[in-house]
C-alpha cells in the first residue's frame, strides 16, 4: 500500500517536471496528455487507498526520510494517510484530472500552454503534500507551495495591462458589474500572495507555539499532549493557526484576493480558488480538531466569522454581472458554511461540504470556462443570454450544478448543506442558523440568476463577432463526472460518516426526527424559493433590478464589494507607499547609503593619501619599514605594560 | 665585576642601532650590505650571550645557523651587485628605480 501513497504523492511532480521541459517551446499536446495521465494514475492510487482504508481500516503511516534533525528538533519527511486525509486526497485528484483534461480544450490557443500544465501539476503535488504531511511543518511546506503555485498560476497572463481606476462603476476594476476582475493579473497574483503572507505569519507563530509548549510537531504527539497545556497557550495556538486558514480561506477580512484572484485562467479558479486550495484553511480546522475542540469559544467565533462570511459574500453575488466573481463570491459564502461546521465542532460535515462542495462548483467553474470561450472571453452575464440553444451539454451540466449548490434534494449540496444547517441549530445556535438559512434562499436566488442571463431569454451578445459553439467533446467528458458526483455524492454520506469518524468526533447534537424534517422542509422550501423566484422575475421582466435600484446606495455598496477594496487601497496600500518612500528617501539614502558611503570614501581616500609613500626608493622603503617596525615593538611594550599587566 | 646577561644585550642593541643607522642613512649599496652583517652580528651576540646565560645551547646553534646564512646572502648580493655595476656603472642606490609605478 506504501506504493502506491508514493505513486499517489510524487505522480503530479513528474508530470510538472516533465512539462516544465518544455516551458519555453511552442505548444504541444502531449505535455497535456501526459500530465492528466499521471494525474490519471495518482488519482487511481489514491483511490485504491480509499478503498484499503475503508474495508481494513488501517492508518499508512510512512518516514521517507530525516529533514531537520539538529539538537532536539527532528521532523522527518513523513506523510500519512489516514481517515480525513484519504478523502481530502480523493476530492483533490478527481477534481485536478479532470480540470487537467478540462485544461487541454480551455488553454487550447494559448502560447504558453506547456507552462500551464507544469504550474497546475505543480499544484496538484503541493496540494498533496499539504493533505498528506503527517507533521505540522510539512503541512506548512505544502502550504506554502499552493500559495507559489497560485501566485504564478493567477498572474498567468502577466503580460496584460493595468487597468485604471475610475469612479464609473460600470469600468471601475473594484466593482462587480465591469469587464475587469481586478487592476491586472500581475495585481491580483501579488495580492492574493502578500495577503497570504500576512495570515500565513499567524499560522508559523502558532506553529512555533506549538513547537515551544510540545517539543513536536508530529500530530499525534500534538493531539495526545495538547490538553496538558493551560488553557490560555490553546487558545493563542489555535487563534494563530486560525489566521492560517483565514488567510488561505480568504475569511474576512483577507477575503479581497479571491475575487480578484478570477483574473487567472478559469480551470485555475476552478481547481486553486474553488475546490482545492482555498479549502485548505478548512481541512486545517478538520485536521487539527483535537486543537479546536479544547477551545469551544475560538470555535464559536471562527463559526460566527464563516456565517458573517457566507451572508456577506452571498450578498455581493447578488449584483455581480461579473460571471466568474459571482461563482467566486458563492465559493467564499460557501467557505462560510464549512467553517460554521467546523467551529461548531462538527468536523466531518465540514469535511462533507467541502467534498461535495469541490465537486458541483469545481463544475461550475468548468462550465462559465465553457461558456467564456464560446463568447470570445465574454465575462458579463448581461452580455449573454440564449447560450442554451447553442450548448446543450454545458447548460444542463451548469444546471445541474447550480441546482447542486442551491441545495435541493436530491442533489449533494442538499446532504451535506443541511446537516450543516441541523448542526446549527442542534448546538443552539439561532442567530447563526438564521443567517445561513436565509443565506441558503440567496444562494439558490443568485446561481439561477446567473443560468437565466447566460442560457436564456433574449441574445444580447454581438451577433456579428460571437459565434456561440458547444466547446470539445472530451471537455464535455471531463465535465461529466463532476456532474455526476455533484449529483449522487450525497448517498455516499452513510459510508462516508463511517469512514472519517474513526479519526474524528462523533455528532453530538440531539434534534428529533420531526424536528429535523421540519428544517429540511424550510431549508428546502427557502432554495426553491429563491430560484423560483429568480426564473419567474427573469421570464416576466427580463431583468432584476431596475434602473432606479440600481442608483441606490446599497446597490452600489454591493456591487463596489462593500467598499473593500478602495478601503484596502486607502487605508493600506496608500500609506505603506507612502511610508516606503519615507524610508527611501530618509532612512536609505541618508542614513544607511551615507554610512556606507563613508567607509568607502574613507579608504578611497586613505589609500590616495598614502600613495606619496611609494617613492620607488629602497632607501625611503626601508625608512619606512624600520618606522613601522619600530611604531609595532612600542605598540606590543605598552599594550603588554599597560593593558595585560596594568 | 661580573659581567650580566644585560650588558651584552646593551652592547647587541647598540651595534643593531649602529646597523639600522647605516641602513637608513648610506647609499652606497656595499655600505648596506655592510650594515646589514652589523645588524645580523648584534643578533648573533644577543643569541649567544642569552644561550649562555641560560645554559640552553640552542642559541648558539642559532647564531651559527645565522652567520652560514648571512654568508652565503652576502654571496648572492655581491653577485648582483656586480652585475648591476656592470651594467649600469654605479651602486647608488637611488639609482635602483626600475620598479616605480
Amino acid at each position: 500500500m506504501e506504493t502506491y501513497l508514493y505513486i499517489a504523492l510524487f505522480s503530479p511532480l513528474v508530470g510538472s517536471l516533465f512539462a516544465g521541459l518544455f516551458g519555453n517551446s511552442e505548444r504541444k499536446v502531449f505535455t497535456g496528455v501526459v500530465t492528466s495521465m499521471l494525474l490519471g494514475v495518482s488519482m487511481i492510487s489514491s483511490l485504491i487507498l480509499l478503498n484499503y482504508i475503508f474495508v481494513t481500516s488501517d492508518i499508512i503511516h510512512v518516514k521517507l526520510m530525516d529533514w531537520i534533525v539538529i539538537g532536539n528538533i527532528n521532523i522527518p519527511y513523513g506523510f500519512v494517510v489516514d481517515h480525513v486525509s484519504v478523502v481530502m486526497m480523493v476530492v483533490v485528484t478527481i477534481v485536478s484530472t479532470m480540470v487537467h483534461i478540462h485544461s487541454i480544450g480551455y488553454m487550447d490557443h494559448d502560447r504558453s500552454f506547456n507552462r500551464f500544465f507544469s504550474y497546475l501539476s505543480a499544484f496538484v503535488f503541493s496540494m498533496m503534500v499539504l493533505v498528506m504531511s503527517d507533521n505540522f511543518l510539512g503541512l506548512f511546506i505544502g502550504w506554502e507551495g499552493v500559495g507559489l503555485c497560485s501566485w504564478l498560476l493567477i498572474g498567468f497572463w502577466y503580460h496584460k495591462k493595468d487597468q485604471p481606476t475610475t469612479k464609473d462603476i460600470y469600468n471601475s476594476p473594484y466593482s462587480t458589474l465591469s469587464p475587469y476582475s481586478s487592476i491586472s493579473p500581475s495585481y491580483a497574483a501579488n495580492e492574493a500572495f502578500i495577503m497570504n503572507r500576512v495570515a500565513d505569519l499567524g499560522m508559523l507563530v502558532g506553529i512555533f507555539l506549538i513547537y515551544w509548549n510540545i517539543g513536536s510537531l508530529q500530530y499525534d504527539i500534538v493531539f495526545d499532549k495538547i490538553g496538558e497545556l493551560n488553557s490560555m497557550t490553546v487558545v493563542l495556538i489555535a487563534c494563530t493557526l486560525f489566521i492560517g486558514a483565514m488567510g488561505k480561506s480568504a475569511q474576512f477580512p483577507f477575503n479581497t484576493w479571491l475575487a480578484n484572484a478570477m483574473e487567472g485562467p478559469t480551470p485555475v479558479s476552478a481547481l486553486i480558488h474553488a475546490a482545492t486550495m482555498v479549502t485548505a484553511g478548512v481541512y486545517l480546522i478538520v485536521r487539527a480538531n483535537e486543537i479546536f475542540t479544547v477551545v469551544p469559544e475560538v470555535g464559536y467565533f471562527i463559526a460566527s466569522l464563516g456565517a458573517f462570511v457566507a451572508f456577506g459574500a452571498a450578498t455581493m453575488a447578488l449584483v455581480a454581472t461579473n460571471m466568474k466573481k459571482i461563482i467566486a463570491y458563492s465559493t467564499l459564502s460557501q467557505l462560510g458554511y464549512m467553517f460554521v461546521a467546523g467551529g461548531l465542532g462538527a468536523y466531518w460535515v465540514a469535511l462533507f461540504h467541502l467534498a461535495t462542495h469541490a465537486f458541483f462548483k469545481s463544475v461550475l467553474f468548468l462550465g462559465a470556462g465553457n461558456v467564456m470561450h464560446a463568447t470570445n472571453d465574454e465575462i458579463n452575464i448581461k452580455k449573454m443570454g440564449g447560450l442554451y440553444k447553442h450548448m446543450k451539454s454545458t447548460a444542463i451540466i451548469m444546471i445541474i450544478a447550480s441546482v447542486a449548490l442551491s441545495g435541493i434534494y436530491p442533489f449533494a449540496g442538499f446532504f451535506s448543506k443541511d446537516l450543516i444547517l441541523e448542526v446549527a441549530f442542534g448546538t443552539h445556535s439561532y442567530i447563526l442558523w438564521t443567517v445561513l438559512w436565509i443565506t441558503a434562499g440567496l444562494t439558490a436566488f443568485y446561481s439561477f440568476r446567473l443560468i437565466m442571463y447566460v442560457f436564456f431569454g433574449k441574445e444580447n451578445y454581438d451577433k456579428e463577432k460571437v459565434h456561440p459553439h458547444e466547446t470539445y467533446a472530451f471537455v464535455i467528458a471531463s465535465m461529466a463526472p463532476l456532474a455526476i458526483l455533484a449529483m449522487i455524492a450525497g448517498f455516499f454520506k452513510d459510508s462516508y460518516v463511517k469512514l472519517v469518524t474513526n479519526t474524528l468526533p462523533k455528532l453530538n447534537i440531539h434534534v428529533s426526527p420531526e424536528t429535523v424534517n421540519i428544517l429540511i422542509a424550510i431549508t428546502s422550501f427557502i432554495a426553491l424559493g429563491g430560484i423560483a423566484f429568480a426564473v419567474f422575475v427573469f421570464i416576466k421582466k427580463g431583468g432584476y433590478f431596475s434602473d432606479k435600484l440600481q442608483n441606490r446606495f446599497y446597490f452600489k455598496t454591493l456591487a463596489n464589494q462593500y467598499y473593500m477594496p478602495h478601503l484596502i487601497d486607502k487605508l493600506i496600500n496608500k500609506p505603506y507607499l507612502k511610508l516606503s518612500k519615507y524610508c527611501f528617501k530618509v532612512i536609505d539614502s541618508k542614513i544607511i547609503d551615507a554610512i556606507v558611503d563613508t567607509i568607502a570614501t574613507t579608504i578611497y581616500k586613505g589609500g590616495e593619501n598614502s600613495r606619496i609613500m611609494q617613492t620607488a626608493n629602497l632607501s625611503t622603503a626601508l625608512k619606512w619599514m624600520t618606522f613601522g617596525l619600530v611604531a609595532f615593538i612600542v605598540f606590543v611594550v605598552v599594550y603588554l605594560n599597560l593593558i595585560v599587566r596594568g | 665585576m661580573a659581567l650580566i646577561l644585560n650588558d651584552y644585550l646593551i652592547v647587541s642593541t647598540i651595534i643593531f642601532i649602529i646597523g639600522l643607522v647605516g641602513v637608513l642613512r648610506r647609499k652606497n649599496l656595499i655600505m648596506l650590505f655592510f650594515a646589514t652583517e652589523i645588524m645580523l652580528n648584534a643578533v648573533n651576540i644577543a643569541l649567544a650571550a642569552i644561550s649562555k646565560f641560560h645554559g640552553d645551547l640552542t642559541g648558539q646553534m642559532f647564531a651559527f645557523f645565522i652567520v652560514a646564512i648571512a654568508a652565503s646572502e652576502v654571496a648572492i648580493g655581491l653577485g648582483l651587485l656586480i652585475l648591476w655595476y656592470k651594467r649600469y656603472n654605479t651602486i647608488n642606490l637611488d639609482s635602483l628605480q626600475n620598479m616605480k609605478g
